[in-house]
């Protein structure tokens, strides 16, 4: 009989939908990161890393990029004959079917996957977070402490614990009480969405709760195995974890790759991130061009100036352009002469010469004031932008534009310009 | 598909000096991210021929290396696949491959366990792009026994390393001599042939029987007036890389934009080993001029009209021109280095200084990484 001492599920279905436009295409786990990675090859190249073979993927929401991505799993070591990666959408079923309604649904409606393999401990993960974790070391916590559930906890500044879920726990660890987005927090421990449960627990608790609406973890599942009675305990992480939930933080995070020994290191030989590479040639960069504080992908040909920024693979960067504080992601092209500044541009994007992103004073979006922050200029995969025209900050654009859509050639600050459905 | 392929990558060459003591020429890195064998597979996988056969035999670790997995050149395949042939001891001797015509024989039964009709032969150390299909569809046209691949070379370049042919107007091989002293013709043979296979079993057991064991000089000057032998040939860029000067002409005209665009952006594709390496990272004090980089590098000084391959640091304030630095070189604050080729996984200490006065420096310095 097949047996897996530790499975994972991977939830991978969300669409992320703080990220604006860059996921309107794609699930924010395919989201590209770092230049070359997607989201989902950090907790992908964490399972493998701690020996963990067998891993569901849930996906659900615009999960095409995602299944490309993932193939039989050979960029991850994944590729097993038993267990490797599964990816498990929703399906129907005869009784009437269900979409995922929660993240704790997402896993019920795959109880006979997790079966299969006749795990001791499942691990439940999400597809949304930048770390480096051996999930071997948590599972040793959970068993030297013989808990039910273990949640993995990180301790965050005491004024910003309010956006978390906190969980209050006593000296041996134990978690004694939860508080989900408190005002007056009295702990630092955020919960990571990283939870370790032993089997027969998980699926007796989802079977219990099947009916609940919308099942969730945090909000049902570990409230439920808490009132039973349970031992829940809090595993404390203290290396890299970064939430890049939103576009700053996910702007901010990507940054953190530049710094001359980053906290979060790709170069190191121990701990490897793994992705789905292309055969590409080298990156050529010519004798016009200046590069400093940068991290450019494969295939890339640059003519222009960059600072400061991450270009994934196969972009062009026209000459007497200068990049700053960006992101530009796969196979896109930039004009000659074209003023860029902390844009982020997802792939396939055609800019033509002559344009000017960041121009202007910041004004609050006129569609999402909360997601197109800090003034950054946001452009969608595969957009066009005509040549000669200048972008204010704080401003989305998507699809494919001319001059006509530009007043005067110039787009104000704050303003979405959203021409591709969404 | 109509043709097996064979790759012939087991020589060693004297004239890549030091850069040949460490792998056999085919596992040359070229262009940033390539071995020079990727040119010659891909070339056979983009033609759509399912089984090739690579014979290697002289220091074939890097070689082996590189060919540990058959999927990057999509030949991991159930229908045909790629083989690697290294000299083994078996129940009829324990030789080396005493030639090329004597490592076909001595794995006779890979051409007699194929089906296909044809075979093309290729070597591993020449960068190109080719379409065998068009070949093969002359060799038929022409009713060839052996097709050879030609290459015209400009007037004024030394042919005396390469074997030299003549044609008639019909582009039938009239005259045929391998590195002759004095060069009749410009036209080289590219090492490149087409050929029917139960003709080469036939001409592969003769040459064993009569103790002959090279193809070049024991089949085809030796068969070229009895056999119908046609040259092909390339008009596109074909280069062989088998000397250091070669060698480091090659890889810099990559840095020209009408090859990188030949190779690297026209369709077909040539494929290589993908290593999991993080993006080229680009500190403060860098400056990079007409240059390729390769995915893994950290770059911290100034490089300029030179080839960076994968994995290299380069230190602080160092310069770097018209140079070639070789996969996982570290090399130190303060280094200079002009005109070198700086040999795989060298650690460069600090404040060094590389100028190759006459012609290329090769660069070899022991891999101290660790005692840093």
């Amino acid at each position: 009989m097949i047996k897996k001492e530790m499975i994972a599920m991977l939830l991978a279905g969300g669409q992320g939908s703080r990220l604006g436009v860059l996921t309107s295409k794609v699930a924010k786990p395919a989201v590209s990161f770092g230049g070359k990675y997607r989201i989902i090859d950090f907790p992908l190249s964490n399972c493998i890393n701690s020996g963990i073979d067998t891993v569901g993927v849930l996906t659900q929401y615009q999960p095409l990029r995602l299944n490309t991505h993932i193939g039989i799993g050979i960029p991850w070591d994944l590729d097993r004959n038993i267990g490797g990666v599964t990816v498990l959408p929703p399906y129907e079923k005869s009784g009437g079917s269900e979409w995922y309604s929660g993240t704790a649904n997402a896993i019920y409606q795959n109880l006979a996957y997790m079966e299969s393999y006749n795990p001791e401990y499942v691990l439940i993960l999400s597809g949304d977070h930048i770390y480096k974790m051996d999930y071997e070391v948590m599972l040793d916590f959970h068993k030297a402490n013989n808990a039910d559930v273990t949640i993995a906890v990180m301790p965050v500044p005491i004024e910003e614990a309010s956006r978390f879920g906190v969980v209050i726990a006593d000296e041996n660890k134990k978690i004694t009480e939860f508080e989900e987005k408190p005002e007056k927090p009295r702990s630092n421990l955020a919960s990571m969405g990283i939870y370790i449960f032993s089997w027969k627990v998980l699926r007796d608790a989802l079977i219990a709760m099947k009916d609940q609406s919308g099942l969730d973890f945090g909000k049902h599942v570990i409230p439920y195995c808490h009132e039973n009675g349970k031992p829940i305990y809090a595993y404390e992480f203290n290396g890299y974890w970064k939430d890049v939930g939103t576009l700053s933080s996910y702007w901010e995070a990507n940054m953190e790759l530049i710094d001359l020994v980053p906290e979060f290191n790709l170069y190191e030989e121990y701990w490897k991130i793994y992705t789905k590479s292309e055969i590409l040639p080298p990156q050529y960069i010519s004798s016009d061009s200046k590069i400093e504080k940068s991290i450019i992908g494969e295939g890339s040909e640059i003519y222009g100036v960059v600072y400061n920024s991450i270009i994934g693979c196969g972009v062009v960067i026209g000459k007497g352009t200068v990049v700053r504080d960006s992101i530009i992601m796969n196979y896109s092209t930039i004009g000659e002469d074209c003023q860029i500044n902390k844009a982020i541009i997802a792939e396939n994007v055609n800019i033509a010469n002559n344009v000017v992103t960041g121009e202007g004073e910041e004004v609050p979006n006129e569609k999402a004031a909360h997601i197109y922050t800090d003034g950054l200029v946001t452009i969608g995969e595969k957009s066009e932008i005509p040549a000669n025209v200048k972008i204010g900050k704080n401003t989305v654009i998507f699809g494919s534009t001319e001059i006509g859509d530009y007043p005067d050639s110039y787009l104000m600050s704050g303003k979405a310009l959203i021409k591709a459905g969404e | 598909m109509r043709a097996i392929g064979i790759i012939l990558a087991g020589g060693n060459n004297h004239r890549m000096k030091e850069l040949a003591q460490k792998r056999a020429v085919g596992a040359m890195p070229i262009a940033g991210s390539y071995r020079s064998i990727d040119f010659a597979l891909s070339n056979m996988s983009n033609s759509h021929i399912q089984k090739v056969g690579v014979f290697t035999q002289y220091n074939a670790r890097s070689l082996n290396e590189h060919l540990s997995s058959s999927k990057w050149w999509d030949f991991g395949r159930k229908q045909g696949g790629l083989f690697v042939f290294t000299p083994a001891v078996t129940a009829e001797g324990s030789f080396w491959y005493r030639g090329t015509a004597d490592a076909l024989y001595q794995n006779l039964s890979f051409l007699k366990n194929s089906h296909e009709p044809y075979v093309v032969i290729a070597s591993a150390d020449c960068v190109y792009k080719m379409d065998f299909n068009a070949v093969l569809e002359y060799h038929i046209a022409k009713k060839a026994d052996i097709t050879v691949v030609c290459k015209e070379m400009p007037q004024g370049v030394s042919v005396e390393r390469f074997g030299t042919v003549k044609m008639n107007e019909d582009s039938r091989i009239e005259e045929f001599e391998e590195k002759p002293i004095m060069a009749k013709s410009n036209t080289i043979s590219c090492g490149i042939y087409v050929i029917r296979r139960r003709q080469l079993i036939e001409m592969v057991e003769r040459c064993a029987e009569e103790g002959r064991y090279d193809f070049v000089n024991d089949i085809l000057i030796r068969y070229k007036n009895v056999k119908r032998i046609y040259g092909y040939k390339i008009k596109d860029y074909w280069r062989n890389i088998a000397t250091v000067q070669d060698y480091y002409d090659t890889n810099m005209d990559f840095l020209k934009p009408e090859i990188r665009d030949y190779f690297f952006k026209q369709y077909p594709d040539v494929y290589s080993k993908v290593d999991d390496l993080p993006p080229a990272k680009y500190n403060i004090g860098a400056e990079v001029k007409n240059s390729l980089v390769s995915s893994g590098c950290i770059v911290n000084g100034k490089v300029e009209n030179s080839v960076i391959f994968k994995e290299s640091f380069i230190g602080n304030n160092c310069t770097i021109k018209n140079s070639i630095i070789l996969n996982d070189v570290y090399i130190g604050d303060n280094t200079y280095i002009e005109n070198c080729i700086v040999e795989s996984r060298d650690t460069i200490p600090a404040n060094s200084y590389h100028k190759g006065e006459n012609g290329i420096e090769i660069v070899i310095e022991r891999n101290a990484r660790y005692v840093l």
